[in-house]
């Protein structure tokens, strides 16, 4: 192992077994350092710090290492995909702790719950990525070195190389040098004259693909932290003809990464002018979602031109980097709320929760200010909604939607009044109606009250107490607005990622000498052989190729010879000395086909 | 509308027809494929014991094997040499499960023929199934399985038909085919129908297409490299002069040498690992559009990671001394067992974003 390539460098991705085996010709036909074996006793550390500093950068840049942290980074990613995670679901998290309370604690220890962001997690693809970088940074110096220099010449013996020929011409070996050599270019070979051969390369693609898969793997990975960090997202329900204005205080939830500024929102508003859903109409799929559209008109900047939009359930609305996702619907009942004077109190069109897919919904109608009772006290009114927007018809069934569009809507509505709590300073679920400190209005039997409404029926509370109407049926839609830079940069990388991969994966790096002297007779020997970084079935194929392109400048001179047969050379020792020259290692028998260097 | 209506259920139920036949020729290449093999061990060829022990008198003996490339050329065109590299054990391929007996080729030419067959009539089904749905077919589990089976033996047919020496895959393949079938029509069946406004997406034609391909493509690969560590320990034995069982040499004996094995599928996963790339990448950027976000860590985004990174540490050990060979092997099938459980196992056990309507 020449010293250079020993020390430092990595030994990673491929090992070129075929180069050492074939010393000076096959050296640097890759980058790739030469694979210290497990018990050479390479990695005994010197008993300095800086002896222990160079064992561990050695060990953490070792392909083995960096293969256990693949292992790892893999083993490490499954209990996110088993235990619900804060990232992706926190109302599960939040149900998974109440049933396990024992393992609820071991678990927060381990940090399982948010495994993708965990110390541990983190800990393993860092160290990846420092060994990745410790890989690329020396093996680019070294491709840049190779292309600014020249394929080494050809060895002694080409008949010891994978795929070889040899012929015998009339041509002059200047002549066939030249040709030879022209012809390697016109193939795009990088060619030269090195005595009395021809030395020729080509494919570095693949290293250069190899780099820049790694490379745009580095840059993903800062791309996605980046987005992670500054990202922000938040969720709001906007009823049809409301509007949104991309402020903190109009979120009804908000997210952030924590290098996130709050002033980086981008100024846009949109108002919801329709959402439109339909429905499989009939059919064992009757009642699946066909379209959901959120017809809406936004405005860029704090003041811009007003333009009209969709937005579907794969079509986020896209205004200054800032993305606006369609993410649920349901329906909100428009209900008037007059006391006993007949005044209106309150008109609003309060949005309720689908609980089922024919979105069955319920919610809970506040009316918080403005009400007084029949003695002019001032309280709060409160009514448990329960809404179906395709009714079974009286007696058939529970209160329970048919049919997920608005076709026969009917509205439950039962009343209390007292207090909302909403001033206890608690923060309060608005689809839920605290009855603690409420009192249930009650019908003539002294049951609650309560009244199923079709649209344009009232409900009476009792002793002049006032009614509540249900006038029609809006839609709501809720939004996800969310902003994360990087994106491009991810999309980039990636995209780098692939052609790399490709390139790598796909393109041979080769090798090809042609070498012709004038034989004892005056007659001139060709002889051509090729070199690969592995043993493809395509080098002695591409040789036959070549040797044929040059059959035709220098033809086969009739009554050849005997030719070099592969068996004269001596065997085993020969090679066996040949590799200790270069690689200082002897080649093991056991050591396996030199293919697996394809990669 | 009705009409309309009308049509496509005669299409799905055509398209239902045509799956259950392919299974029937399936079957009947199974047994074709089991003829096949059981006359094929009629011949006596222990080419393997012979190349192994005369390779051992001469340890690094580096045979050269001579190989002319090509014959187009009219003029008269060097002969090619070629040789292993030193240390390679070099092993014939077995002559495959026909054996070199007639009866045995002529039932391995049947069993091919009739999988011809049931692969035309399967991508007959997958094809009347997308056209009564009119849209990809591949929205739910049912689907997915049965254009799975079909580009799996489609890809095998690619094969054969490049003149690969791919034959030996045949039985397996058969046998993994119609028990891929047998899930699909038994428990992941599901009526056709139109797709939930989430899977209204180009992107479903070009994530779920390469997701498929990819899957059965590692299959083939998978295959290959259980065959591998079966053949590889069999040269072991008989290069450690050991004697294995009559069946084990039997069959072992007819399969490809292990090196080829290996080199077979260590191309067929180099090859369609960037495909997997690209499947995750395309995921993502309609998971952008579609949720969001573009990763998430969803159950499936998670596992397609995994199955990736195992893929990715199989291709760097088996170019690392110590790793390489048998260790590279365990870890393709690691990756493909990581494959299998993304896709059954996150469907059916773990619940995400990606829930397939049926399951």
């Amino acid at each position: 192992m020449s010293k250079a390539n020993s020390t430092e460098t990595r030994q990673r991705e491929e090992e070129d077994e075929q180069g050492s085996a074939h010393g000076a010709a096959g050296e640097q036909l890759s980058t790739a350092p030469r694979e210290e074996r497990p018990d050479t006793g390479a990695g005994v550390p010197a008993m300095s710090v800086i002896g222990w500093v160079r064992w561990f950068w050695r060990q953490l840049t070792s392909m083995r290492v960096a293969l256990i942290l693949l292992f790892l980074l893999s083993l490490g990613a499954i209990p996110g995909s088993l235990i619900p995670q804060t990232s992706v679901d926190d109302m599960k998290v939040q149900a998974f702790k109440e049933q396990h309370t024992t393992l609820t604690p071991v678990y927060e220890a381990l940090q399982l719950f948010d495994v993708y962001s965990s110390v541990w997690f983190s800990a393993i693809y860092i160290l990846l990525f420092v060994s990745l970088i410790g890989c690329i940074v020396p093996r680019t110096g070294q491709f840049v070195g190779q292309l600014r220099s020249r394929p080494p010449g050809a060895p002694k013996r080409l008949t010891r190389l994978p795929a070889y020929t040899t012929w015998r011409t009339e041509a002059e070996p200047e002549e066939v040098r030249a040709a030879a050599l022209a012809m390697l270019r016109g193939r795009r070979f990088r060619g030269h004259e090195v005595g009395d051969a021809v030395a020729a390369e080509k494919g570095y693609l693949r290293e250069a693909g190899n780099l820049v898969f790694h490379i745009a793997l580095i840059v993903m990975l800062i791309a996605f932290a980046s987005g992670q960090l500054f990202k922000s997202e938040g969720g709001k329900l906007v009823v049809e003809g409301d509007g949104f204005s991309n402020t903190l205080t109009q979120y009804d939830d908000f997210k952030s990464g924590s290098l996130y500024d709050a002033d980086s929102l981008a100024p846009f508003s949109f108002v919801l002018d329709e959402f439109v859903g339909t429905y499989e109409k009939s059919g064992p799929q009757r009642g699946t979602p066909r379209t959901f559209e959120a017809r809406v008109t936004y405005a860029e900047g704090a003041d811009g031109a007003e333009r009209k939009g969709v937005i579907k359930v794969n079509e986020p609305l896209v205004v200054d980097g800032t993305k606006v996702y369609l993410i649920a619907h349901g329906y909100a009942p428009v209900v008037t709320v007059r006391d006993g004077k007949g005044k209106v109190v309150s008109k609003s069109a309060v949005p309720l929760l689908p609980i089922d897919n024919n979105i069955t919904s319920s919610g809970a109608i506040k009316v918080m200010d403005g009400y007084k009772d029949k003695n002019g006290k001032k309280t709060q009114l409160g009514f448990k909604a329960f809404f179906v927007p395709t009714f079974a018809g009286h007696g058939k069934g529970q209160m329970f939607s048919q049919f997920p569009a608005l076709d026969f809507p009917v509205l439950a509505l039962s009343a209390y009044q007292g207090s909302l709590g909403v001033d206890s300073g608690l923060a309060q679920n608005v689809y839920q109606l605290d009855t603690s400190k409420m009192k249930e209005f009650k019908d003539e039997d002294g049951e609650l009250l309560k009244k199923m409404l079709m649209p344009g029926e009232k409900l009476d509370l009792p002793d002049g107490a006032g009614s509540i109407t249900y006038e029609g049926t809006e839609e709501w839609a809720s939004f996800q607005i969310s902003q994360q830079p990087g994106n491009g940069w991810a999309l980039g990388g990636a995209i780098a990622a692939i052609a790399g991969l490709a390139g790598s994966l796909f393109i041979q790096r080769r090798r090809v000498w042609v070498r012709a002297v004038r034989g004892a007779d005056g007659v001139t020997v060709v002889e051509m052989a090729g070199l690969g970084r592995s043993e493809s079935a395509k080098l002695p194929e591409e040789l036959g190729d070549l040797s044929a392109a040059l059959v035709t400048t220098a033809p086969v001179a009739p009554a050849a010879p005997e030719k070099p047969d592969a068996a004269d050379t001596p065997d085993g020792s020969a090679a066996t000395d040949a590799t200790n020259e270069a690689g200082s290692r002897p080649v093991q028998p056991a050591e396996a086909p030199a293919e697996g260097a394809e990669k | 509308m009705n009409l309309a209506a009308a049509t496509n259920e005669s299409l799905a139920e055509a398209s239902n027809v045509l799956i259950y036949s392919s299974m029937a020729v399936y079957t009947l290449a199974f047994f074709a494929h089991i003829a096949e093999w059981v006359f094929g061990s009629r011949s006596k060829v222990g080419r393997t014991a012979a190349a192994l022990s005369a390779s051992s008198a001469k340890v690094s003996a580096a045979p050269a094997v001579k190989a002319q490339a090509g014959g187009t050329a009219v003029l008269e065109r060097p002969e090619v040499v070629t040789r292993s590299a030193a240390g390679t054990r070099d092993v014939p391929d077995g002559p495959g499960a026909a054996g070199g007996t007639f009866k045995g080729d002529l039932y391995g030419r049947i069993a091919v023929s009739l999988t011809v067959v049931a692969f035309l009539v399967e991508a007959g089904g997958v094809i009347t199934r997308a056209l009564s749905v009119q849209r990809a077919p591949w929205a739910n589990m049912y689907e997915f399985s049965i254009t799975f089976s079909t580009v799996a033996v489609g890809s095998y047919l690619v094969l054969l038909a490049l003149k690969k020496n791919v034959r030996w895959i045949g039985l397996p393949l058969v046998t993994t085919v119609l028990l891929d079938l047998g899930i699909a029509v038994t428990t992941l069946y599901t009526d056709s129908d139109q797709l939930v406004p989430a899977l209204h997406s180009y992107w479903l034609w070009i994530h779920v297409s390469t997701a498929i391909i990819c899957g059965a493509v590692f299959y083939l690969g998978a295959v290959g490299t259980i065959l591998y560590l079966f053949r590889d320990s069999y040269e072991n034995k008989l290069a450690s002069g050991g004697t294995p069982g009559k069946f084990a040499s039997s069959v072992m004996e007819r399969l490809p040498a292990a090196a080829s094995l290996d080199k077979f599928s260590y191309r067929i996963n180099a090859a369609v690992f960037p495909l997997w790339t690209f499947t995750i990448i395309a995921g993502a950027i309609w998971a952008g559009d579609a949720w969001g976000r573009y990763w998430g860590w969803d159950p499936k985004e998670v596992w397609s990671f995994i199955t990736w990174v195992a893929y990715a540490a199989y291709l760097h050990a088996r170019a690392t001394a110590g790793w390489k060979g048998r260790k590279a092997a365990y870890l393709a099938l690691l990756a493909f067992a990581c494959w299998l459980f993304n896709y059954y196992g996150v469907n059916i056990f773990v619940s995400g974003l990606h829930s397939y309507a049926g399951v």
